[in-house]
């Protein structure tokens, strides 16, 4: 595309996705948006149609966290706008790196109360990076690049850009505009400056006090994901052998089956994981920010542990606990310094001696298991046991996303990630629903994996309609709905903390038949009731390429996620499963 | 203000664009930060505006304050005054009820605390004083015995003392 050509600002719009190297968008048009649709007609870009607006940020969220790259949504104004206010939000938290275009009501009509306005900038303010209502046709190509500047560069996260329709429709002369390929200089942004290489000194300072450090733990967060780090991490933890815990957003991003590897901490963490942090002198976070479900009661957090934590955001470095030694600066190339000044001051042989603080770990981790109790004969199924089942009949690069609530810890928990960008959830805002659209984004985004989303029966019916999308636009995903019939988080603290006086959690054991819901929107729907029909169940899922599957599994409404740090106490206070309770740790 | 070296003043410069200012005062009510004062004024370039802030110390934490208003992305520059190392001044225009009676005395007060009377009619003296903020406290009281008709303060503003 040449510079100086006459064009309508919905063709520069949909030019400008095409030169930020777009290839997926996920959207539903509407009115005020109708311009930019004309134009996708002749677009290179693939445009997948959802049933709700929802399922369009979620997908671009899923597609985001597979692929690396930003995803794309485009939805028309007002209620299209405020629909992708929750998956904003979700990104946001997380830290996925999305584009948001809204159609608005021509520029003149602003503040007038229109159909279909609302003041979708106002609104989005808090739960993005950053947003621009664009005015001017003109300013359309260098607003876009601007767009996916802010939101790839830096700390992650989401940037809406709302367009009014008369800036983009051909029969409005405002829409007139001459191309150009905008360059960082047409961005004009004054204050931002993203910080990517950490201090040397602070580096070095961080060298030492890891290499003295009688019980080090690298506590790992999605940050390492979010910078490309996992070799890097690999290569530090092997050298100064020390334990790394990977959080709920940092699953994968260190092997599961790794020697060194102690899993997930916090809440529902394993025992070693929660325990090695709070025994520990000296925590090493990288890319992680102190979030309450792994802290537990703030106060009672890791007591003994000095803190180094490293953040591409420096607002994170101390916001929740005071840190011995704070570097800004994106995750792997700090990593990769830190490696370096380690090796100036002797590298491995330079460590102290750790065996001991080993041998604890291994001990932990011989005593406190996971474990579950496998269901009599004719009793609903255990959840655990579905998800051994899954990850024991599927590549280790299978792609996993979940949504909120048990399911999502049994899958964190039982799932061995060994491969980075294999888990995908919703962490931060804990979003009910997110676990069938973010496998259809995941699924668009790396069409050569295989995508299982593990979902709830809760969580299903928020946004199952995205299956008719995935069925209709051949996107072959997979689910194992756990089907207890329960909002199953929500009955666990009603049953522990409520003194089992349960407020509406039950859901219903009989409507909706998931089977025929699923083939209504163009599934196999499978149900499964006992164990010895799970895996051949899955096994049946996974032959079939040519539309979604959703396998129903019948599971055991009384079973509770544990271990557990109950709301509002200290992680020393973990409750671990019935069976390993009085063991001495 | 008990206190006055609670009070920190920052001095931001912002991109001269719309909604800049909501950004920066949602920040403030979803981090539960609250603003003592606020000022909002362009600069001398048209490109950029500043807004001045005073926050209270001990109720928020200032170094959150900064690195969260820093992400901001229309946010440019922050500095950070401390109030040893400013010199700040606010301006209050007040209208106070000057009768025959207390007239003379009114027009002393004034006098003696170099305020500038705008302007009078019979009943009242409208003025303007512009001083420290602790100073306007002080000259608030000394006329609230007069009888307050009007009473508008603009917030602070604030330069980096001079060594």
């Amino acid at each position: 595309m040449s510079n100086n050509q006459q064009m309508c600002g919905g063709e520069a719009l949909v030019k400008a996705l095409e030169r930020a190297g777009v290839e997926v968008m996920f959207g539903l048009p509407g009115g005020a948006i109708l311009p930019v649709y004309d134009p996708i007609i002749d677009s290179s870009i693939r445009h997948i149609l959802v049933r709700h607006e929802q399922g369009a940020g979620h997908m671009a969220e899923g597609y985001a966290h597979a692929t690396g790259r930003p995803g794309v949504v485009m939805v028309t104004s007002g209620p299209a706008a405020t629909n992708v206010v929750t998956p904003l939000c979700d990104a946001f938290l997380d830290s996925v790196p999305i584009v948001c275009i809204t159609g608005q009501v021509p520029y003149a009509a602003i503040g007038t109360d229109a159909f279909q306005e609302c003041d979708t900038t106002g609104i989005t303010m808090a739960v993005t990076k950053h947003n621009f209502l664009v005015t001017e046709a003109q300013d359309i190509p260098r607003t876009i690049r601007a767009a996916f500047h802010i939101a790839t560069t830096g700390r992650p996260g989401p940037v809406l850009v709302d367009i009014p329709k008369d800036i983009v429709d051909p029969v409005n002369p405002r829409s007139a505009m001459t191309w150009y390929e905008a360059t960082d200089a047409d961005m004009d942004l004054p204050g931002y400056h993203p910080v990517t290489h950490g201090d040397p000194e602070l580096i070095r300072a961080a060298a030492e006090m890891i290499r003295t450090a009688q019980r080090p733990v690298l506590y790992v967060g999605g940050g390492i994901l979010k910078s490309r780090a996992a070799e890097a991490l690999l290569q530090l933890a092997e050298m100064v052998q020390i334990p790394v815990v990977t959080t709920l957003m940092a699953r994968g991003a260190f092997p599961d089956s790794h020697e060194l590897c102690l899993g997930m901490p916090g809440m529902h963490g394993n025992f070693t994981a929660v325990t090695a942090m709070q025994r520990s002198d000296l925590l090493i976070s990288l890319g992680a920010r102190f979030d309450d479900r792994v802290t537990g009661r703030l106060d009672g957090f890791a007591p003994g542990a000095k803190i180094i934590h490293v953040d591409v955001d420096p607002a994170e470095l101390g916001k929740v606990r005071r840190v011995d030694i704070g570097i800004q600066g994106d995750c792997r190339l700090v990593i990769e310094d830190l490696i370096a000044a380690m090796r100036e001051i002797g590298g491995a042989e330079a460590q102290v001696d750790r065996r001991a603080w080993r041998s604890t770990i291994s001990g932990w981790q011989e005593k406190f298991p996971l474990v579950y109790e496998q269901s009599e004969p004719g009793e609903r199924l255990k959840p655990q046991y579905v998800l051994e089942e899954l990850r024991d009949n599927n590549p280790a690069d299978t792609i996993v996303t979940s949504g909120v609530g048990q399911h999502q810890m049994y899958a964190s928990q039982y799932w061995k990630f060994d491969y980075p960008y294999t888990w995908i959830n919703s962490g931060g805002l804990g979003t009910m629903g997110f676990s069938i659209p973010a496998a259809i984004g995941a699924k668009v985004g790396k069409p050569d994996r295989r995508v299982w989303a593990v979902d709830g029966d809760g969580c299903f019916q928020m946004t199952a309609q995205e299956l008719v999308t995935a069925s209709v636009e051949d996107i072959p995903i997979k689910v194992a709905l756990l089907n207890n019939s329960y909002l199953g988080m929500v009955r666990q603290w009603q049953e522990m903390f409520y003194e089992e006086r349960f407020s509406e959690v039950y859901l219903s054991e009989e409507t909706p038949d998931y089977v025929k819901w699923s083939e209504a929107m163009g599934c196999v729907g499978i149900r499964v009731e006992a164990p010895e029909e799970v895996a051949p169940a899955i096994a049946k899922a996974n032959e079939i390429n040519d539309r979604p599957v959703v396998v129903e599994f019948r599971t055991d409404p009384r079973e509770n996620v544990f271990p557990m740090v109950p709301a509002g106490k200290s992680n020393s206070e973990l409750v671990v499963d019935p069976s390993q309770q009085g063991l001495e740790s | 203000m008990s206190n006055p070296d609670r009070f920190h003043t920052i001095v931001t410069t912002v991109e001269n664009k719309p909604g800049v200012l909501a950004r920066v005062s949602g920040l403030f009510a979803r981090r539960g930060f609250n603003i003592e004062s606020l000022a909002v004024a362009p600069t001398d370039d048209e490109r950029f505006s500043r807004i001045t802030f005073t926050v209270d110390v001990e109720s928020a934490p200032l170094e959150q304050v900064v690195k969260q208003l820093d992400k901001l992305i229309n946010v440019v520059e922050i500095q950070e005054l401390p109030p040893e190392d400013c010199v700040s001044r606010e301006l209050m225009l007040v209208t106070v009820a000057a009768d025959a009676h207390h007239r003379r005395e009114l027009m002393e007060l004034i006098d003696d605390w170099r305020a500038y009377v705008l302007a009078e009619n019979t009943e009242r003296i409208m003025m303007s004083f512009s001083a420290r903020t602790a100073r306007l406290d002080e000259f608030e009281e000394c006329l609230r015995p007069f009888g307050i008709v009007e009473l508008q303060r603009t917030g602070r503003v604030a330069l980096p003392a001079l060594d």
